[in-house]
């Protein structure tokens, strides 16, 4: 019997997508310097190195800095979202200190003076769509 | 990273810019070579453009905007200037600057002295949902777009991380739109040129012209608090908290320095010359000020050889009002966190110790990407050279800056000019 081992996938947008798709927000680890890079990177910029790990995050972080969108671009506004419905997209810090780009839940999108950076998050994901169509944004949730 | 200085001096002999606005029976082209004939008649001595030996274009995306790839050739003809080399280059909103670096290394390498830079954008062809999608493709379209963010909404992002950690309220923001907007309403090429309260005059006027109930604003701060007539875009930006979208063209005439005088007696000398890149605004150690807009002033103060003291004007990247606040102080005008301060007091109004976007900056001259950033030097030339009419600034100004960024910061591009005589 073989046995099948999983290979390591790459480091790219399709992967991060596959995973987050699959529930986890990973992030690549240098296994030369230990930098963590998220969005995941194939090369270290710190060190050069092009000798990376897939490492899944804590999930756990705060609001760096956000906003609530009005005007939206095409793809939110065929999911429903626009002037009468907007919604908050922030940058979120992880507790190991890197930042990525996520959409912000369990925030009231209509007092945008209500909400604060410094606002502690955990990991969410939105799928939209069904089937073969299915895709899941990153999201981060007001603790 | 070394900086060195040119090996050879490049001077500015020619300006020109076509009107900004909205313009639906031109397209780029058509606004590029108003552009070229400005800069032609700018030249005092005349320019034989069979001199030119190269042209550098920046702009963005014809290929999204007006379906037209190759860009620089076709207005390298349009012009009667083929067959000499002609290139586009796209560096985002800072495509423009990017080209006139291209310009100025050509010459300082020796290749060649006299070429033309260029800018151009029409945009206004396209529905504003699809413009905004257009402008979205300069950002990280996988991890950025993905979350839902919007030119408007990274910006803003940017704002509420500088709230937190300074003192400002959004209300400071509207400093720096009411004095672009008065600005522009000096400058005939705007596309907005007309003041805030001006605007909010006749929109009370339209209002009782159409026998509808006149609007009860006070005063513009009133005007600039209603959402029907300053809508939020991304909080907490408003729609005047936002540059428009625009159609426009800028054209620059580039000597080396020992030729300038067969050209003009008062050419604009560019003295120093930095550029930088940068990852993903969720990338950075801060959110609230660029790295590389520091990094390319930086370069361009010591290839100069002089600091912000010395700068009389700048014109800067104000895509939005935030980014005016956040550049006055990566360009060294303000420390970190008063740059907001600054746009309160007067600092950089026309008349105050700093003037910044004489021009109505991107806010009111209009932000037609591409040509963005050499329609900024039009207006440091228009300044040095006591041209600038109306809007002419109180002081002499013999060293100048323009400061011109892509995307949020990914790329930007800092000159500065020396006026000698
Ligand atoms: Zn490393």
């Amino acid at each position: 019997m073989t046995e099948i081992t999983e290979t390591v996938r790459p480091f790219t947008a399709a992967s991060y997508n596959q995973y987050l798709a699959e529930g986890k927000l990973m992030a690549s680890r240098c296994t030369d310097c230990g930098t963590l890079h998220l969005p995941p990177r194939a090369i270290c910029p710190k060190c050069h190195s092009e000798n990376l790990e897939w490492t899944e995050t804590s999930g756990v972080g705060k609001l760096a800095g956000f906003t609530v969108v009005s005007i939206a671009p095409t793809f939110m506004i065929e999911q429903g979202y626009g002037r009468g419905n907007p919604y908050v997209s922030g940058i979120v810090e992880l507790e190991e200190g890197v930042k990525i780009s996520a959409r912000i839940t369990g925030v009231d999108a209509t007092k945008p003076q209500e909400i604060k950076v410094g606002t502690p998050l955990t990991v969410d994901f939105i799928t939209v769509g069904e089937g073969e169509k299915a895709k899941t944004y990153l999201a981060f949730k007001a603790v | 990273m070394t900086n060195r200085p040119l090996p050879r001096g490049v001077a500015i002999v020619g300006a020109g810019m076509s009107k900004f606005g909205a313009f639906p029976d031109k397209n780029g082209r058509d606004l590029f070579v108003e552009a070229y004939k400005e800069m032609r008649r700018s030249v005092d001595k005349g320019i034989d453009p069979s001199a030119i030996e190269s042209f550098y274009l920046g702009n963005f995306s014809s290929d999204l905007f007006e379906h037209q790839g190759h860009t620089a050739p076709l207005l390298a003809d349009a012009v009667g200037l083929t067959p000499i080399p002609a290139a586009r280059v796209e560096n985002a909103c800072a495509s423009g600057a990017t080209a006139l670096r291209q310009g100025v290394m050509a010459i300082a390498s020796g290749m060649v002295d006299v070429v033309l830079v260029g800018g151009a954008e029409k945009m206004t062809n396209l529905p504003t949902s699809d413009v905004t999608d257009t402008l979205a493709t300069a950002a990280d379209v996988p991890f950025e777009i993905a979350a839902g963010f919007t030119f408007p909404g990274f910006y803003a992002a940017i704002a509420t991380a500088y709230m937190a950690r300074y003192e400002m309220k959004p209300e400071h923001l509207m400093n720096v739109a009411i004095k672009n907007h008065d600005n522009g309403a000096l400058n005939p090429n705007a596309q907005f040129g007309v003041s805030i309260q001006k605007w909010m005059e006749g929109r009370i006027a339209s209002a009782i012209t159409k026998g509808k109930p006149a609007p009860t604003w006070g005063d513009i701060w009133d005007f600039l608090h209603d959402d029907s007539a300053n809508p939020m875009i991304a909080w907490p930006l408003r729609l005047f908290d936002c540059s428009p979208i625009t159609d426009g063209a800028a054209a620059l005439l580039l000597v080396a320095e020992e030729r300038a005088k067969d050209f003009t007696d008062h050419p604009i000398h560019i003295i120093g010359s930095g550029q930088a890149s940068d990852a993903a605004l969720h990338d950075r150690a801060v959110l609230t000020s660029l790295s590389a807009a520091k990094l390319a002033a930086s370069q361009a103060y010591e290839m100069a050889g002089v600091s912000a003291n010395d700068i009389r004007i700048a014109e800067v990247h104000d895509c939005f009002t935030i980014a005016e606040v956040v550049a006055s102080e990566d360009i060294g005008f303000f420390a970190p966190g008063e740059g907001f301060k600054a746009a309160e007091d007067g600092m950089t109004a026309r008349t105050g110790a700093k003037p910044i976007n004489t021009s109505g900056g991107l806010k009111a001259k209009g932000h037609p990407v591409g040509a963005s950033g050499v329609a900024q030097v039009f207006e440091i030339w228009k300044q040095m050279r006591g041209e600038a009419g109306e809007r002419q600034v109180p002081v002499d100004v013999p060293l100048a800056m323009t400061h011109n960024v892509g995307a949020t910061g990914s790329s930007c591009v800092v000159h500065i000019y020396e006026r000698r005589n």
